[in-house]
């Protein structure tokens, strides 16, 4: 049986990790391989980095920092930050990443999913949208560069259109959710994933392991994506990587199914 | 000594490190010479299937690949699309497999046979079942499984090449074996205790 996918979001800035609160204030927490290490020893289910400087900084993924994490990594890695075209996403599944994601770039042209489908397989072409509410109608919106640009489209609409192009998975990354532990937004994530016929990936707002229980009872087969839940411990957020073991991670599944 | 494929393809650093840590001697294998010289090859793979296949053609590895897998008999162990070149051709491309197996590659039908959507790809943990006891799948624990990230499946006209199965809206293989040829679809670099294993076994068959 296909299980769900328990997936820490270690989030790359200044070369260090970091954890953000709603996209800003971000805070350091330790060293990109060091966390690497321990989530091998963890045996966690796939691991998802984002560079958060690149695209906003415009300049090229940091290879050498990618290079080392995937030789390091002996679970999937999805690599996103700075991938505007196919000669750089190939690049960095010859440095080892099983996947590659890409945000704003598909903003401004969506055929980025065939063109680097066609090399590097559709299965390894992974759309982030960070989703954030705007305006007095609180409409959602997908937003780029850290949610400092808006771009006034739909989510589901865009979904629909990524799945068309034959994208390999969604992450639903949830710009007001981020960081401030206190659930998944449950609706935002239906109303994508009902429409669309591919793996998702929730992202923002994990809090504790019963809102991934939550999550995973909802909709089952999905990847349960967290940043602060798997760096943080305790109220007062001491730095802490952390991780549900083999068994605790069964027990989540089977009362969840 | 295990040579794995340095044909621009899958992750070789990955692969390397585990064998470091089994304390099993594996190289990167990148001329014919080097090739010839490994006891077993690994034979990578990360991409679409005529990259593949065009990645390995443009190496110049190909004849001394065939050479030493079908003349020689070196056991060779290939990863997702590196075992999927070993077919005789994809629906992911147009061009021939190396043909190893009397086998098509198919893409993942998004509707299984009690009609119900699956979800497009096959991505993240599975469990395996064997089809016949082999050393190369000795020790793994099958509940636990392994990682899968595929559009496309490997589909034997000899149902004895079959290793393992997995269920994934239907059956699918998950792992082939005919003489000193082994395949696997999911990606044992990445798969934790059990894809180690499974390198340990290689080292020792």
């Amino acid at each position: 049986m296909l299980r769900p996918r328990i997936i820490p979001c270690l989030l790359v800035h200044n070369r260090g990790l970091v954890k953000t609160v709603q996209f800003r204030d971000p805070k350091y927490v330790g060293d990109p391989l060091n966390a690497v290490k321990i989530f091998n020893e963890k045996e966690a289910d796939e691991l998802l980095v984002i560079d958060i400087d690149a695209s906003v900084n415009e300049v090229e993924p940091d290879y050498q920092l990618i290079k080392n994490i995937a030789s390091e990594c002996r679970m999937p890695l999805c690599y996103g930050g700075g991938v505007k075209n196919v000669d750089q996403a190939q690049r960095i599944i010859n440095l080892g990443a099983e996947k590659v994601a890409l945000s704003s770039a598909l903003i401004n042209d969506i055929d980025l999913v065939s063109k680097i489908g066609s090399v590097i397989g559709n299965q390894s072409v992974v759309a982030v949208m960070d989703i954030k509410k705007r305006g007095l109608f609180k409409k959602q919106e997908i937003f780029t560069h850290n949610a400092t640009k808006s771009t006034g489209l739909d989510p589901v609409d865009f979904a629909i259109k990524l799945a068309a192009k034959g994208v390999g998975e969604i992450v639903i990354n949830s710009v007001d959710q981020d960081g401030v532990m206190q659930g998944y937004d449950y609706d935002l994530i239906d109303k994508i994933k009902s429409k669309v016929n591919l793996p998702i990936t929730a992202l923002g707002g994990a809090g504790s392991l019963d809102d991934l229980e939550e999550l995973i009872s909802k909709f089952g087969v999905i990847g349960a994506a967290a940043g602060s839940l798997f760096v943080f411990k305790g109220v007062y957020k001491a730095v802490l990587i952390n991780y549900p073991n083999p068994e605790q991670k069964l027990e989540m599944i089977h009362k969840a199914f | 000594m295990i040579g794995i494929i340095n044909y621009g393809s899958g992750n070789i650093q990955a692969i390397l490190n585990i064998h470091k840590k089994l304390n099993v001697h594996a190289f990167i294998a990148n001329s014919t010479e080097e090739l010839t010289k490994a006891e077993k090859l690994i034979l990578p793979g990360v991409g679409a299937f005529d990259e593949t296949m065009n990645k390995l053609i443009s190496s110049g590895l190909i004849d001394s690949l065939n050479d030493c897998v079908l003349a020689k008999k070196t056991p060779v162990l290939g990863i997702c699309v590196g075992m999927q070149i070993m077919a005789n051709r994809s629906d992911e491309g147009t061009m021939n497999g190396l043909g190893w197996f009397d086998a098509e590659v198919k893409k993942l039908n998004p509707v299984n046979k009690k009609g119900e959507a699956v979800l497009m790809p096959h991505m993240g943990w599975n469990s395996v079942q064997q089809k016949y006891d082999s050393d190369l799948l000795n020790g793994i624990d099958p509940a636990r499984g392994f990682y899968f990230l595929h559009s496309y499946h490997f589909v034997c006209k000899n149902e004895d090449d079959i290793l393992a199965e997995t269920h994934y809206g239907d059956t699918i293989t998950s792992a082939i074996s005919k003489e000193n040829i082994y395949g696997t679809q999911f990606h044992p670099e990445k798969s934790h205790t059990n894809g180690i294993r499974v390198f340990k076994n290689f080292s020792e068959l």
